[in-house]
Parts: C-alpha cells; structure tokens; sequence
C-alpha cells in the first residue's frame, strides 16, 4: 500500500539513508531503533512534515509527495505526535473535531458535535467524559487518548503513532491496543514506535529496525526475541574502544564527593533520582529520548523547580534542591544546556559579550557596576585561540557562527566563570567531528583539574568512550549504574529499555 | 439557548466563579461611592455613566477578540478617530444619507482592521508593531482628511445618543449591549470563536492540525476595526462633532478593560461579558472620583492601581487554585 524507494534525508549528517521499506494494509508495522537512528525522521517524511532529500514513496501504486500535514492528510496519511498538541482551554469535543468543526453557516452544531464526541470518546473508553468539559480536566493520559482520539476518527489509510503508550496506564494502553486491532480489520496500515518491545512483540506483525539511518532489516512476529532486536539497535562493528587513547582511563577521579544526589523527584519525569559524582569523574547519563535525562539535569540545576530531594555540592552540607539557576550558579554548578539556541546563548549578541555573560554579577568585571568592553574582547580573544573558536573577531554575532563554533562559545562562557560541578546536556549534538574532539579534550581536562562532570547523550558510544562511568535513566528513574572502561553496550541498551517492560 | 451546553451545563458555583468577583468588586465600588459621594446612587448619575461608555464598550469587545486569539491592536483608538472623520465627510461633504455614510465608517474601519490581521498573520510580523504603525497611518489620515479641523455634524446623528423617552438609556448604549451579548456569542457558539481561543492557547497546535489560521484572525481584526468604526459613530453622535484628536489613548483604556476583566494578553483566555464589567468597573471608578472632586491626576493615579490590583488578585487566584 505505502512503499518507501530508497527514502533519504540529510540534515548536518545524514539521518536517514536509503530506507525501502513496505507497509501493507491490514498490518501493525513496528519502527524500532535506539536514539537518533532516524524513525522520527522517517515517520515526518511519510506524513509530510518535512521533505525527503532523495528517494520517492508511493501510496497504492501512485506517486507520493506531500509537502505539508495538510497534504498528508488527504492522501490518507495521519501521525499521532508523541507531544501533546492538546488545546487545554477548548472542550473535549472541540479538540476533537477542531479541523473540521460541525457548523451551519459558521455556527457551531453543538448539539451534532457533541453526539459525535459522545461515540468517538466512549470508543477510546472514555464514555464517562463530558464532551463539553474543558480539556484542562483531564489527566495526561486521557489527553493522549483525546490526541489519538482526534487523529483517528477521520477514516484513514496509513497511521503512524509515535509512542502513542507512553502517558498511558495499562488499561488505557489495553484500550489503545483494542483500538488498533479493530482498525487492522479496517484494512489501516498502522506504523508503530515505541521503546516497549514487550508491547512491540505482543502487537506488530512486522518489525523493522532501524541504525544509524539505515535499515537493518524487516522480520515477521515471533522471529526475533527481544534479546535479538536490542543487539540489532546496537552496532558491533565499530569498535566501542575508547574515543581516543588520551581521553583514557582517568587517575584523576579522586574519592572526593563533588555532588550527591539523594531521592531527587520531579514529578512525573525525574522520580526518586540517587547518585554522587566524585570530584575528577567524568558521570556518563544515558537514556532514551524523553527517559527524563534531560529533566534529571534540569531538576537539579534549578532550572526547573525539583518537587522532592536533597543535593550536597562538594563538602557542604546536603540542601534542598536549587530554586533557580542563580543558586545553582552561587553555589558551583554550571550547566551547559541541550539546545544552546534556545537558552545557551544570546545569538544575536557579540562572543565578547556571550562569554561575560555569566560574569555580570562577579566584581572585578565591572568598576562602578560598568561592565568592561576591552576588557571582556580580551578575554574572548583567549578563548576563540584556546578553543580553535573559528570568526572574524570577537564582535561577531554568535548566531553567525557554525554549530561547533557556537558551542565552543557555550563552553567558554562556563569555563570562565568556572564551577565544580558541569552538568552537560548533549554536549556533542549536532557539531562536526573536529568540534566533537575539542569538546572531549575540554572535558577531560576538566575532570584532570578535579571538576565534576555529568554528561548526558544521546550517543552510547560517545559515553563509553568519554566516561569513566555511566547510568542509566528509564521512565524516569536511575535503574543501573556501570563502571568502565570495559563497558557491554548491549547491556546498556537492555537497561535503557528496561524501565518500560511491564513489572 | 437551548444546545448551550456548555452554560446550562455548568453550575452556579461555576458561573459564580467566572463572574462572582467582577461582580463583588462593582457592588463593593457602587457601595463606597454610593456612601461617601452625594447623589452618586442616582438615576441620573447612573443613567449619565451608561450613556457615556457605549463608545469603549464596543472598542474593548474588539480588543477582547483579537486579544483572545494572541493579538493585541493598538491602533483601535485612531482607526475611530479616522472612522469618524470620514463618517463626517461622507456626511457633510458628500451629502450621503445616514445609514450609507454608516455603512461607509464601518467598512473602512474593518478594512484597517483587515490589513492589520493580514499583515501580522500572513508576514508573522508581531501585531504589536503592525498595530503600532496602524496607529500612526490611521491618526494622520484623521487628520488629513479633516485638514486638522473638527468638523460639525449637526443633530441628524442625534437620536443615536439621546436618551430613549421612558428608559433613559440611548440607542448607542443598547447596540454596545447587544454587541457585548454578540461578542459572547461569537465566542462560544462559532466556529471563529472556538478558532480564536484555539489560536490564542497554542497556534502551533492548530497549525499542525491542519488549519490555516490566517483567514480566521484576519476575520477577527475586522471585526475589531468594525466596532472601532461603529464606535466612532457613537463618538460623534454624542459630541455633535467629528474631531480627528478624538479617541487618542483609548486603546490603553480598552485594553485596561479586557484586563480587568481576566482577559489574558497571552491568549486562549478571556470573556467578552466579562470585559463589559471591566469597562463598568473603570468608568465607576472615574464617575464616583469625580463626584468626590477627586482631580484628574488623582483619578489616574486610582486607576492605574485598580488595573495591577486586579490582575495580582486575578494571578493569585488561579495560583491557589492549581495547588
């Protein structure tokens, strides 16, 4: 029904290469594939969120190529989003039909509407729901219900859902799976994605995996074990040796705490989070997209307000988790953050001025509160040497600058002000090859001059190459922790996934 | 209403909830003027204070509108002004019959209202500064059209603000009435409305959902610039004249209003009733100071403190009710 010809699509580096696959009506189709192998990226292309670079698809033997949802949509393609596009201050009804609201000359068919909604909903097992309450009232997982609901009623021919379980409780998931085998009898071609491979098993007819952008290969149910798949997501053929001989092993790590972390919870991502990091360690945190990592590192730089917990920096006494950065800041923690466009960096603000950013409230920079041009130039034209930092000069605008060159700036800016403890999130994310070594070479260093460090990324080889240990989070939680050099990657990703298998 | 569901549905304790407050701090109002200034709870004060908010009730349905749906128009208060002078002109100039010459400030106000909604939606260029520009165009237009002058109407405009016989309310305030129950309506009960608050919660959301949003939210700034025309027109009926200063800082007080009212200059929230006693709540703030003989510094100075009061009380409120 939907046939995929070597489907391709560059960004800085190739995401998705020469995918062919085949999805026939009537079949639960399963993605699988660890972190940026590249299924987010084919499932926009099919449902025409973005645009392939290479290759072609065809829908029941006729070329297409939608160019937006719209398009997609009427061709008969849907996608669930794994992100709530839920509109809390509309009815559940509203939400519903919101593309193509019942209505005589503009006015609204409540009545008509809210028959419909009353079918739809207890379809999906939500009989018990007012149409016409507000879908603020409604808990996370009636909301994905509600989203999947929305995206479902309209008949369709191929539908991708994007974890649609991952907000659900298991009756709710029972009901979704319910769902799916009724509209396997409607002749749906259904493509699924999810980090539960117990439910992948239990559900798909077929499964293909995906690795580093390429296709793996394509099985039929019952052929694989789930052992089988996670060894086919990790790559044994390049070598999980260390990164580079230098970056190996560290005698630095001394016994000195850095920072501990004891039962830090942020509801529902980070939940009773525990670990300690030494002075001089490189931490490792791994994880799968949306495991709470990244929430983890938030939580405990203050950047969201934990719910639960205490944290001990260095050999201070144990406190109550930060209430804002600037706390964190006081107290020597730095962070450099996920997406350095977004709160990394003043794109539209000179080097200089990036890089002294953080100083603004240190004296010494500022005489009569004024804060130092000369002074603050000098100090980018160290750091622009120091880091290979490639511009025209220190007053260009950091959003004129290259991915690596624009994180190099991020990292100069917190090695400025300096801090015992660097949490680090996707540090290496979407830079070059030369940028990737400075930034180990920078961490490594760090760890040589005692600091603490917690790097969290997407890449299992980068962590077992760059850290001396690694743990991992799963729906939340710190399952396992695992102490190099010598790490089994497959052992990881086994507990990466681990959080998600029923108990 | 019948199929109004979502009103019948709700309880009292509900609508208590959306209006109570509003409704306490109008009477709390009316009750200290009511004691400390002479003759304020009068029919004829009251009826006075009626006749002379139809203009800014109307001006602040639109802004409540357009505000919902993310937006904010600055320009309201020059597009009446402009509105009302080529009301004149189509009037005095022209020679054209009243409802034709109507007909004509209202059209070019939507039209402003129009161009607005279209250049910040379609461009994605920020409403405030196409708004902002519209300010500018629409006052010198004002001007140009009037070559500075005020310009006398005479009464044919009259009957629009001349207190109706046995009730004592004008004309002008019963349309700001019935447009104040039409805004309401248009929110709820249509398909635009549900767009707007749409929009305004989370435009991105909507725009992956399928739905282009530029045709509704140059629809809503129409009506916007419409109400400001319609409001020009209640503007020079009262005063016998058409003054291209006229509704100069009027976008403040009508964005004051929405605000009061709880409506959220972020979007996806607000009440068009509730606006209406936004402007009630201001214009008895100025009526009851006035007739104590506060001055006009005075009279400022207390309602720029009722306008954060309100929104601190408004933000606590929805603060406590989250815990």
């Amino acid at each position: 029904m939907l046939k995929l010809d070597a489907l391709t699509k560059d960004f800085a580096t190739r995401a998705v290469d020469q995918v062919s696959l085949e999805f026939a009506p009537g079949q639960v189709h399963a993605l699988l594939g660890a972190n940026g192998a590249g299924k987010s990226t084919l499932c926009k292309m099919i449902a025409g969120l973005i645009q392939p670079s290479q290759g072609s698809m065809l829908l029941d033997g006729k070329k297409y190529s939608p160019d937006s949802k719209r398009q997609a949509q009427s061709a008969g393609v849907q996608i669930v989003h794994q992100e709530l596009n839920v509109l809390a201050t509309l009815t559940l009804a509203e939400n519903l039909f919101l593309s193509n609201l019942p209505n005589r000359w503009g006015i609204l068919s409540r009545r008509t509407m809210h028959r419909r909604a009353c079918e739809i909903l207890s379809d999906f097992g939500l009989g018990d729901l007012d149409p016409h309450a507000l879908a603020s009232s409604l808990g996370v997982g009636q909301q994905q219900l509600l989203e999947i609901a929305a995206n479902t009623w309209q008949p369709t021919q191929v539908l991708i859902l994007d974890e649609p379980t991952a907000a659900l409780s298991n009756r709710e998931s029972q009901r979704l799976f319910e769902k799916i085998h009724l509209w396997k009898h409607q002749g749906v071609a259904i493509l699924y994605i999810s980090h539960r491979l117990a439910e992948v098993q239990a559900l798909a007819d077929r499964i293909s995996i995906l690795r580093d952008g390429k296709l793996q290969g394509t099985w039929s149910r019952g052929e694989l074990q789930e052992c089988d798949i996670v060894s086919q997501m990790t790559n044994p053929s390049k070598s999980m040796a260390p990164i580079s001989s230098t970056l190996r092993p560290s005698p630095a790590v001394s016994t000195r705490q850095a920072l501990r972390v004891e039962q830090l919870w942020l509801s529902p991502k980070v939940q009773e989070v525990s670990f300690s990091l030494r002075a001089g360690e490189i931490l490792g945190v791994a994880g799968l997209v949306g495991s709470g990592r990244t929430e983890l590192l938030r939580a405990i730089f203050g950047a969201d307000r934990a719910s639960g917990g205490s944290l001990q920096v260095a050999d201070k006494p144990a406190c109550k988790p930060f209430r804002n950065p600037n706390e964190a800041v006081r107290s020597g923690l730095v962070m450099i953050s996920e997406d350095r466009k977004a709160d990394g960096l003043l794109l539209t603000e000179s080097i200089a001025a990036n890089i002294q950013l953080p100083m603004l409230d240190r004296t010494g920079l500022g005489r009569f509160a004024l804060t130092q041009a000369r002074q603050a130039r000098c100090l980018a034209e160290t750091y622009c040497r120091d880091l290979a930092i490639r511009c025209d000069s220190s007053n260009q605008s950091v959003g004129t600058l290259s991915g690596g060159n624009q994180q190099k700036v991020v990292l100069a800016k917190w090695l400025e002000r300096d801090g015992a403890v660097f949490l680090m999130d996707e540090p290496t994310r979407g830079i070059d090859v030369a940028a990737r070594e400075l930034v180990y070479e920078v961490i490594r260093n760090l760890a040589k001059a005692g600091k603490g460090i917690l790097v969290v990324s997407s890449d299992l080889e980068e962590l077992i190459g760059l850290c001396d240990s690694i743990g991992v989070m799963s729906n939340g939680r710190w399952t396992t922790s695992f102490s190099g050099p010598n790490y089994e990657p497959q052992a990881i990703l086994e507990a990466m996934f681990a959080g998600y298998s029923p108990p | 209403m019948k199929d109004n569901a979502v009103s019948s549905n709700r309880p009292i304790q509900q609508t208590l909830a959306t209006y109570g407050g509003l409704l306490v701090a109008i009477l709390v109002l009316l009750g200290f003027f009511g004691v400390f200034a002479k003759n304020f709870l009068t029919t004829t004060t009251l009826l006075t204070m009626a006749n002379s908010i139809p203009d800014i009730t109307v001006l602040a349905v639109g802004m409540t509108l357009v505000l919902i749906a993310g937006g904010i128009d600055l320009s309201v208060g020059s597009v009446l002004a402009l509105s009302a002078c080529f009301l004149g002109w189509l009037m005095v100039d022209l020679k054209l019959p009243l409802w034709l010459a109507s007909l004509g400030a209202i059209a070019l106000g939507a039209c402003c209202g129009g161009l607005n909604g279209w250049i910040s939606s379609a461009f994605r260029i920020p409403a405030f500064i196409v708004t902002l520009g519209m300010l500018e165009i629409a006052r010198g237009s004002a001007y140009w059209i009037t070559d500075s002058n005020t310009k006398y109407v005479g009464s044919s405009l009259g009957w629009f603000s001349d207190p109706i016989a046995p009730l004592g309310v004008s004309a002008s305030f019963l349309i700001a009435a019935a447009v104040v129950l039409a805004g309401q309506w248009l929110l709820h009960q249509t398909v635009l409305g549900r767009l707007a608050i749409a929009i305004g919660t989370n435009a991105e959301s909507v725009r992956m959902a399928g739905i282009r949003t530029t045709a509704p939210m140059v629809t809503l700034y129409a009506i916007c610039g419409g109400l400001c025309g319609l409001a020009g027109m209640m503007q020079s009926a009262r005063l016998s004249t058409v003054d291209p200063n006229s509704g100069a800082g009027m976008e403040l007080s009508a964005i004051a209003a929405c605000v009061i009212g709880g409506t959220s200059l972020r979007g996806g929230q607000g009440s068009v009733v509730r606006t209406f006693f936004g402007v009630l709540v201001i214009s008895i703030l100025q009526t009851g100071l006035a007739q104590l003989g506060a001055t006009d510094p005075i009279k400022r100075i207390v309602t720029g403190g009722v306008i954060i009061l309100s929104v601190l009380l408004d933000s606590l409120r929805k603060q406590s009710a989250i815990r």
